[in-house]
């Protein structure tokens, strides 16, 4: 069951890299991860990489896989050919680290910018009470594994470092999106909040729901209905009017 | 301090060694107390062990079996450690699980819930009631995602994927702070602070087969060791009952346990639910004697008895073992875990959907439709540092434990569930204190001679050519353990472990290693591999002194419990270059607790 297969592994720096050709014995069932490990205890022991959990929980063994991002726990080397060269990249829309491991520090800094929630206060005896129908619309988007999959395939960052500053990406899209729908959330000003974090600048070509590993409908269930909420708040006459003077008023030259 | 740069220097006054659920919760409590506290962790923040929990949060809060109560999840706890635990961690714990569970509602934590729309609560192996706090199966997920959550809202500082190789101590011995490297960039940095956390979870990467990630490298154990603390329990190992067996590349990844707590059961290659042959006397009249009895339990828990798949973890552990020994296991030398004939797709779906997803995408299994193949993997180190049962307290003042990494909480095996609750529990007691202490105590400073001989020893791999491939010690380590430590021991066996630790020994000190300082995972295991080696040596001593069988520790030359180890722990103690066991007598509990267990099971 056993046989050899045709490795391209991106290697180098801050400085540059390049693919180099690697030869690594693969068995019945493996992941790409594995081969990789072996790969690093058999020939490259200096490989940098980023795993934890193996078992698609944790979201830190994200890499593009023939240009694809993939967690490398769960790409089954079973889905390629055994002839086939199977290139393994770092994620493009981060600053490379080393080898398979970037700087993903920018997602870190956009969820300090997400404002928590804002609880109510519980019922007399200590508990909050919820119906489950109301709290598994943000459970969908609690799923999320942190794997910044959605973040490395989105068009707006990707090529366009310049949008960064801007633009949240669509895992921050969920977060928010979680804490608009969070049955215990006090907060009236999530949709404004949405719309500082660039909602705006996403045109929707789901890309980011396709590389979801834990299948979470990002654009329909999130990005949609967030954009939903900022088209109601503009049409609703009061809102409308009041926001239309404060743009006004904010790009006034004086 | 390497290439000519500064060593990067920080004070603060609660350093927290991990960002798993102990760690966040003792640093949000440290800094709600007024404490400058930083947290170093291995990984990113937010994929620490603690994510991979899966069945839920146990505490008795009563939402689903209003008899529940705390002294019940006491007794559960203490019976489930053999009565080895320390009692009065088991009565905070118990005491305080559901306070700990309910204020995580409010920094957004979202538990499925019951038909009244409080937190819904699960069965799971050895609880009396339905008790788990719960999402799923990924309450982990939810538990570290939470606390995350709230530490960034807080603004406590986090240093990812930074390792500590020492703590450090002033000339007249008081500590005063951590010594490490960024992964990332193979710089070193110094924390100053009086009061240090360690919530470095366990040991598990000792084992070859096993649940736990590559941190699991029991950095915390050994640092504590060298820093004069003690370790208490290290002989008990949890080897979880249920690890998947097949693709040989997902050997060991765990599977839930609420699997059987919704209604799987374990059966042989015979198609027999063969658990009703391996119940002990010791729950004997708590647990179903019939199928009939068992299947009954799941909707009517008040005239029936549990089943024996939800006996304690160690006594199904064992039992798998006993049943492939004999013969009768699955074709790649595990069991049958099935779900698929009990209970419909959209049930299972719905209550395990990661497992779905994990047998669907690793092994091809559709578990609505198959039976699992599944058997034993190293899951959990009951042992740890000594402490305090009221603060988290070691032995040595300024140094804290909580989570993992702590022992007495557990005894000799741990109740499923059990461990989120601990985390809460002992993470905010080891905060709270922790920061108390540093307002009273002022950082010494940290002696220049300690940092340069912790920078030269850090570096010291790199220095040697051509020696030892730190992954191929660490691959015959790992597999010493499993062979001669694993569930079931002998004295010659560990002995034998024990010579080859020693000799793993000489030849980590013999590590040489290539690369850069950036990013380098093959340095990163060669600096592991020493704390790796310690634990290990303390778990083959324990095990080779306790001549009985109890919780996680099975002597195949001692069989069954015996009353001569009943009252006594083994706490182990660095002396010089190798590691001391002792006796020590287990703390009495008061006859108001006593009596719980006088009355009948």
């Amino acid at each position: 069951m056993s046989y050899e297969a045709r490795l391209r592994v991106w290697r180098g720096d801050a400085d540059g890299g390049d693919l180099q050709d690697f030869t690594v014995t693969v068995h019945e069932g493996e992941v790409v991860l594995d081969i990789l490990h072996r790969l690093q205890a058999t020939q490259t022991p200096d490989l940098a990489l980023r795993w934890n959990c193996k078992a698609g929980k944790c979201g830190s063994c994200s890499a593009e896989i023939n240009g694809r991002p993939r967690l490398l726990c769960l790409t089954r080397m079973g889905t390629f050919a055994p002839d086939e060269v199977i290139t393994v990249t770092p994620l493009r829309t981060f600053p490379v680290v080393r080898d398979l491991v970037t700087d993903v520090s920018f997602n870190y800094e956009k969820a300090s910018e997400i404002r928590p929630l804002q609880p109510r206060a519980r019922d007399a005896d200590g508990n909050h009470r919820m119906q489950q129908k109301d709290v598994e619309r943000s459970q969908e988007f609690r799923k999320c594994i942190e794997c910044f999959l959605c973040q490395d395939v989105c068009h707006v960052i990707r090529d366009h470092e310049d949008n960064k500053a801007a633009f949240a990406g669509p895992r921050l899209f969920i977060r928010a999106a979680e804490l608009a729908m969070h049955p215990l959330d006090t907060r009236t000003d999530r949709v404004e909040l949405v719309q500082e974090h660039g909602v705006g600048l996403c045109n929707i070509t789901k890309c980011c729901t396709e590389v979801c590993p834990e299948g979470i409908r990002i654009t329909d269930n999130a990005i949609i209905a967030m954009k939903e909420r900022v088209v109601d708040r503009r049409f609703v006459p009061t809102t409308w009017l009041g926001s239309a003077i404060r743009r006004r008023r904010r790009s006034d030259p004086s | 301090m390497t290439g000519g740069s500064e060593l990067e220097r920080h004070d603060y006054d609660v350093i927290v060694i991990g960002a798993g659920g102990a760690g966040l919760r003792a640093a949000i409590e440290a800094h709600e107390q007024g404490a400058r506290t930083a947290v170093v962790c291995k990984s990113l923040l937010g994929k620490a062990h603690t994510v991979m929990a899966e069945g839920g949060i146990a505490a008795a809060m009563g939402n689903v079996y209003p008899e529940d109560s705390w002294k019940v999840h006491f007794r559960d706890t203490m019976r489930g450690g053999k009565m080895l635990n320390h009692w009065r961690m088991a009565q905070l714990h118990a005491q305080e699980a559901p306070d700990r569970v309910r204020e995580l509602e409010d920094w957004g934590a979202l538990f499925d819930r019951t038909p009244a729309g409080l937190i819904s609560q699960r069965d799971f192996g050895g609880h009396r009631y339905a008790r788990l706090a719960h999402v799923g199966d990924r309450t982990g997920l939810e538990l570290i995602r939470t606390l995350q959550q709230r530490t960034v809202a807080l603004g406590i500082e986090v240093f990812m994927e930074c390792t500590v190789t020492r703590l450090l101590s002033a000339p007249d011995g008081e500590l005063c702070g951590a010594f490490g490297y960024r992964r990332d960039s193979g710089s070193f940095f110094v924390l100053q602070a009086p009061a240090v956390v360690l919530a470095t979870g366990g040991i598990g990467r000792s084992y070859a087969v096993t649940s736990n990630s590559w941190e699991y490298t029991g950095d915390g154990h050994s640092l504590a060791l060298l820093a004069g603390a003690t370790l208490v329990n290290m002989e008990f190992v949890q080897f979880h009952p249920t690890g998947m067996v097949w693709p040989p590349s997902v050997r060991g990844i765990l599977v839930t346990e609420s699997v059987r707590g919704d209604g799987g059961v374990l059966k042989n290659a015979a198609g027999e639910r063969f658990m009703f042959d391996y119940i002990p006397d010791f729950f004997r009249s708590e647990t179903a004697e019939t199928e009939a009895e068992a299947d009954r339990w799941y909707t009517d828990k008040t005239s029936n008895r549990r089943p024996p798949e939800l006996l304690p973890r160690d006594e199904v552990a064992r039992a798998i073992t006993s049943e492939v020994k004999a013969g009768r296991g699955s074709p790649h030398g595990g069991v049958f875990l099935d779900i698929a004939s009990r209970r419909d797709a959209d049930y299972i779906k719905k209550r395990l959907p990661s497992m779905y997803h994990q047998f669907a995408e690793l092994a091809e299994v559709d578990i609505t439709a198959d039976a699992m193949e599944v058997g034993p993997t190293c899951h959990y180190v009951m042992g740890g540092v000594e402490v305090d049962p009221e603060t988290a307290a070691s032995l040595v003042p300024g140094l804290y434990a909580a989570g993992e990494v702590a022992g007495g909480m557990h005894g000799s095996n741990r109740l499923g569930g059990n461990s989120l609750s601990d985390l809460l529990v002992f993470g905010r007691r080891a905060g709270t204190a922790a920061a108390q202490y540093a307002r009273s105590h002022d950082a010494t400073p940290v002696p220049d001679a300690a940092l340069r001989e912790a920078r030269d020893a850090a570096l010291e791999p790199f220095s040697r050519g051509g020696g030892e491939n730190p992954y191929a010690v660490q691959h015959e380590l790992q597999e010493t353990m499993n062979a001669l430590v694993g569930i079931i021991r002998t004295a010659a066996e560990v002995e034998q472990a024990l010579e080859q630790i020693a000799a793993l020994r000489v030849r980590v000190r013999a590590l040489s290693v290539q690369g850069p300082l950036t990013y380098n995972p093959g340095w990163h295991l060669a600096l592991d591999l020493p704390h790796l080696l310690r634990v290990s040596e303390c778990i083959a001593r324990a095990a080779l002194q306790r001549q009985e069988s109890r919780g996680g520790h099975t002597r195949d030359d001692f069989p069954g419990p015996r009353q001569e180890w009943a009252g006594l722990n083994l706490i182990c103690a660095q002396d010089g270059d190798r590691v001391a066991v002792t006796r020590q007598a287990l703390p009495v509990m008061p006859p108001e607790l006593a009596e719980l267990f006088q009355e009948s099971a």
